[in-house]
């Protein structure tokens, strides 16, 4: 055996520092526990090692969401931010999806000082390299050095690192993303452990120098007028932003790469893993799409302190070579200088169908695994799984029950259900169409639906728990108010001409008045005479929506009491599927493999037909009465 | 089909039972009775004590129309065999008015139920025993193994094809929407309303149209009402001598209506035609007549197809005008018999009396002269579609039921479109359109849509 000594004991133990390591670790000592981060270099904490922008549909609601129940994604992107845009707003509120472009080494070094600063959290560098299991159950880690950290519980969260490897055109290599080391001997550990690893592919675009883009060529995009914050806990948000540019590929740049596709790593074979469909490099846009002759390039600024500017679009695995003189054909980058090439990389993560809806490994205990190592992409998607990973890793080591969100309350519900029970075949993605029930999960509601589990956990700070608080009695008492102050016709039609409305012949409550579409909280202000001075803004929103849209929120509550019926009907993780009799095969596997945890994830597992979901309907009632019979 | 909504099913075996039961179970149950039955004292079921028979009608709210007379009783929870709010609505035998009560029982809001549902819920509720079980067991897992396919095999060829043809467009709008909405930033056309809305309008139209073969369907399934009127010696007896030809075919007495009428059941191409025959056609008795303007009025409601035979040799009559009135807003054939003869009838009032409907000249002593007729009810049954489509006709009460639930949300659709309300509320109502039609194919699958997504959009950094 290796060389081995004993570097120390903790309760949770957290492998890597990405944007799941960070909630993970934060989470768990906030949740009084003493934890460890480990990560192969300190420098790459929180690093958005892709594009630097945090949040946009679906992801930020992820944020929101994550933020309400007491992580620190939104409350270090709001310190780090240099544009913010509230994607959406011409569609329903649902949607409205807020989008930061993010400081990438300001996000880096604020989210490193939150983890040195926490209490309960030790903070070192080291490449985890095996793991210590004993009857089936994480025991700790070991580091290269042969450094043994026992720990309760242990979680993964090891980005793209494990095993990863970098293609560019013919050249090939064993790396980490941006000249990083890659962790070479996790991966192979983890499988002769019994995790079923695959292989992803993902990739970033070329970085280029402020300097050598002819500004005049490309139009400024700027953020919104008004900072948004992401965090609940921020009333607002003044810094200083910047413009995004953007720009258009020519004919050129289209002849240059289809000529060229040969020495694409992703054409040429070299690469056999699955990338993500949304994250398509600029041939393959080129060669799916061939069509179209133009696509947008957005140049972003990579931060304050830096010449670096990050090019969305000119994502590729072209030769480095080549990706100068494609960069060229780009209006405004004719005389580009390019500081980092574009690169794909392929890593292993595991199938997520081994993992429990907490997130533990189903068959070795006390391990937990979170981000991109569980099949996901993008930072909120890692900072979502870490934040549940790190509380339901502090529920186990204390023998409570798991935390686990479903899909009528949380994208990060659906975001994690749709892994541990349909799996994924791409880099996992969120995105608003995922959300059965999207009009209830809103981003402005997130601290409504979920601040009081965060308190409940004890993971919401007292400062944040009565904030909700208020704004939650706010909101009801305004509801009422509106629905019982009646405006007169007289008091009324004056205004109502002016906003083209029409006149009322009885009085009318404010709560009818704002179900007209042309009618606003806003506008109505001069004939409302008893509103109260203090309505939070955000109580204003929520009166509003859910009177203007009460017809359609009727209907999704609906359909989730329907939804609520199935999950409540729970399965045990021992049945053997075997057994059962009238289940399909195909199904049967399924269900052996899945172990769904209610009838309602068992009937999202493709395979699962409704005739057997009845069959498992009514084996459930025949354990109970077994059960009661035995009683 | 595992939720605990409200379900509903015909509880007597089909055929010419005596009496006819729908029963419905579930919380919405009373609810339901309560907007469709009326006693005689004009009072809602529940209005009534618990388990007992009242006597009343069944009405649709929609259109005032009685639908029967029946008996009917109401139960509840859990004191009943599925321990949830129970309703039986006992009426006449006979395939028609039971499936009518049930299909507006469905339209209120029931579900049809799966087979073996009542006693699943039974079980699942805790009503029956273990051993009892296990028949339901057996019942659902034989459905298991038969799988979906069957259900698909059901379905003709052509109706699948056409559902799917529908949900592609859907599919297609759905796509549209939601990369508008999770790709706003993508230099991608932003769907519009108009967009939208003439879609959405076309699949309405598809999903009505394919509602209207389910009556065709119908009428496959029972056989075609038909009614045939006129005064005396006008040729109704010839008529239906020669429908009938040599097939005789059973001679049935309709229960619970009066022991003057009795059904012919003749098959005209291929279609089963039911002619209600009061005992006075035969005598060249009139109908109107013999049973009475408000009686006859009832009749002709109740009737597919009304044949009016007038005698274009003699004047016109204010009986026959009496009889173009009553059947103005019914389904008819007009035969002008007698064409042998010199006409006296005029002809241009005939027309004006009964609009749009379809004129036959016939001299029903003539062989060809039965083929126009033949011809024309054939092609009132299937609405001027040719025979190619047979196929395409709906035929499963099932399927109806979802065809009429995807109609409603499209059209709830359209009027979220025509308020202007944000996209990803229309696209609630297009997603459940799309939904239910996927019931009847056994397709729904949500992984599609991104799948249809990524396929037809280029998108991403």
């Amino acid at each position: 055996m290796a060389y081995r000594f004993d570097a120390g004991h903790y309760d949770v133990i957290v492998v890597g520092a990405g944007h799941a390591g960070c909630e993970a670790g934060l989470a768990a000592a906030r949740l009084g526990k003493r934890t460890l981060i480990l990560t192969m270099t300190l420098n790459s904490v929180a690093a958005l090692a892709c594009n630097p922008s945090i949040g946009g549909t679906g992801k930020g609601h992820l944020v929101r969401e994550v933020d309400a129940l007491g992580g620190e994604m939104g409350l270090n992107i709001d310190k780090t931010l240099v544009q913010c845009k509230m994607l959406n707003t011409a569609k329903g509120p649902a949607v409205h999806s807020l989008r930061a472009q993010a400081d990438k080494f300001k996000y880096h070094t604020e989210m490193k000082k939150v983890l040195e600063n926490e209490e309960n959290l030790s903070l070192k560098q080291g490449e985890v390299v095996d793991l210590v299991v004993e009857d089936n159950t994480v025991k700790g880690v070991v580091t290269r050095t042969g450094a043994t950290f026992y720990g309760k519980a242990v979680i993964l969260a090891t980005g793209v690192y494990l095993k990863s490897r970098i293609f560019m055109g013919e050249i090939n290599y064993e790396s980490g993303p941006d000249g990083l080391y890659p962790a070479q001997f996790l991966s192979e550990r983890l499988k002769a452990l019994g995790c079923d690893m695959r292989r992803f592919k993902t990739g970033t675009p070329v970085r280029i120098h402020r300097d050598s883009i002819d500004f005049t060529k490309v139009v400024p995009h700027e953020g919104d007028d008004e900072i948004v914050p992401f965090s609940f806990l921020n009333d607002r948000v003044d810094r200083p932003q910047e413009p995004c540019w953007l720009t258009r590929t020519t004919e050129e740049t289209q002849k240059i790469i289809l000529e060229n596709i040969h020495r694409s790593a992703m054409y040429s074979g070299d690469i056999k893993s699955t990338g993500a469909r949304y994250c398509p490099s600029i041939e393959d846009k080129m060669v799916r799409f061939k069509d179209k002759k133009s696509h947008q390039i957005f140049i972003e600024p990579e931060g304050m302190d830096t010449k670096e500017m990050y090019v969305q679009g000119l994502s590729t695995s072209l030769p480095e070579e080549l990706q100068e003189v494609i960069a060229k054909t780009v209006p405004g980058l004719e005389n580009v200088r390019i500081m980092r090439s574009a690169y794909a990389i392929e890593y292993d993560c595991i199938n997520p169908l081994q993992l429990k809806p907490s997130l533990e490994l189903k068959h070795i205990k006390n391990l937990f695994s979170a981000g991109q190592f569980n099949g996901t992409s993008g930072y909120e998607e890692a900072a979502a799984q870490g934040l549940m990973a790190g509380i339901n890793a502090v529920l186990k080591i204390d023998g409570k029950p798991e935390f686990v969100l479903d899909r009528s309350e949380a994208y990060i519900g659906v975001l994690i259900d749709d892994l541990v029970t349909k799996g994924t075949n791409e880099p996992y993605r969120m995105m608003t169409s995922r959300a059965e029930y999207r009009l209830i999960l809103r981003q402005d509601n997130a601290d409504l639906r979920l601040t009081q589990k965060g308190y409940d956990i004890g993971l919401v700070t007292e400062e944040r728990y009565d904030k909700y608080l208020k704004k939650k009695q706010q909101i009801e008492e305004e509801m009422k108010r509106l629905e019982n102050t009646y405006i007169s016709p007289s008091d009324a039609n004056e205004l109502l001409e002016k906003l083209n409305s029409t006149p009322i012949k009885t009085g009318m409550s404010l709560y009818n008045l704002l179900k007209r579409p042309e009618l606003t909280y806003e506008n109505l202000a001069p004939i409302d005479k008893t509103r109260p001075d203090d309505i939070l803004r955000d109580v204003a929103k929520q009166c509003e929506i859910s009177i203007k849209y009460d017809g359609y929120i009727d209907k999704q509550l609906k359909q989730i009491e329907q939804f609520k019926k199935l999950e409540n009907k729970k399965l045990s993780e021992d049945i053997d599927y075997d057994k059962i009799e009238g289940i399909r095969i195909e199904a049967r596997q399924k269900l052996n493999q899945i172990k769904p945890r209610s009838l309602g994830q068992a009937s999202r597992i493709s395979g699962v037909s409704p005739a057997d979901i009845s069959v498992l309907l009514v084996y459930l009632e025949q354990q109970r009465r077994k059960n009661k019979e035995r009683d | 089909m595992y939720v605990n909504d409200t379900i509903a099913a015909i509880a007597t075996a089909s055929g010419e039972a005596g009496i006819g039961i729908v029963r419905i179970s579930g919380d919405e149950s009373i609810k339901i009775i309560d907007e469709i039955f009326r006693s005689v004292k004009d009072k809602k079921l529940s209005e009534y004590k618990e388990r007992r028979m009242t006597y009343g009608h069944i009405i649709d709210p929609d259109t005032e129309e009685k639908i029967d007379e029946v008996l009917c009783y109401y139960t509840k929870g859990p004191y009943t065999y599925t321990r949830e709010d129970i309703v039986e609505i006992n009426c006449h035998g006979g395939t028609i008015p039971v499936k009518k009560i049930l299909q507006l029982v469905l339209r209120k809001g029931a579900r049809l139920a799966e087979p073996g549902e009542f006693t699943k819920r039974a079980f699942l509720n805790g009503r029956i025993d273990l051993a009892q079980a296990e028949a339901v067991m057996d019942l659902i897992s034989a459905k298991t193994d038969k799988g979906f396919d069957v259900a698909l095999d059901q379905l003709e060829g052509s109706l699948s094809k056409k559902v799917r043809d529908i949900r592609a467009k859907l599919l297609d709008m759905i796509a549209h929407i939601e990369v508008s909405i999770d790709y706003s930033e993508e230099d991608i056309d932003e769907v519009t309303l108009d967009y939208l809305l003439k879609e959405s309008l076309e699949i309405k139209n598809q999903i009505n149209n394919l509602l209207k073969t389910a009556d065709a369907g119908k009428i496959l399934r029972e056989g075609l009402k038909t009614v045939i009127v006129g005064k005396p010696n006008v040729g109704k007896s010839s008529l239906l001598n020669a429908l009938l030809k040599e097939s005789r075919a059973i001679v049935t007495n309709i229960p619970g209506t009066t022991r003057d009428i009795i059904e012919e059941h003749v098959n005209i191409r291929g279609i089963p035609v039911r002619i209600i025959d009061t005992a006075g056609i035969r005598e060249t008795d009139d109908v109107v007549e013999k049973i009475g303007v408000e009686r006859s009025k009832m009749f002709f409601n109740t009737a597919d197809l009304i044949i009016l035979v007038i005698d274009i040799s003699t004047e016109l009559t204010e009986e026959d005008i009496t009889i173009m009135e009553l059947i103005k807003d019914k389904k008819a054939l007009i035969l002008l018999n007698k064409t042998d003869l010199p006409q006296k009838a005029d002809l241009d009032k005939i027309k004006e009396l009964v609009g749009d409907k379809k004129i036959l000249k016939t001299s029903l002593i003539l062989e060809d002269d039965l083929e126009i007729v033949e011809t024309a009810i054939e092609e009132l049954v299937y609405e001027g579609e040719t025979r190619a489509k047979e196929s395409l006709l709906v035929t499963n009460i099932r399927h109806k039921d979802l065809l009429e639930k995807a109609l409603n949300n499209i059209e709830d659709g359209i009027k979220a479109i025509e308020q202007k309300m944000p996209l990803d509320f229309v696209e609630v109502d297009i997603k459940n359109t799309w939904e239910n039609l996927g019931e009847i194919t056994g397709d729904v699958v949500a992984e599609d849509i991104i799948d249809h997504i990524f396929k037809n959009f280029c998108l991403g950094k």
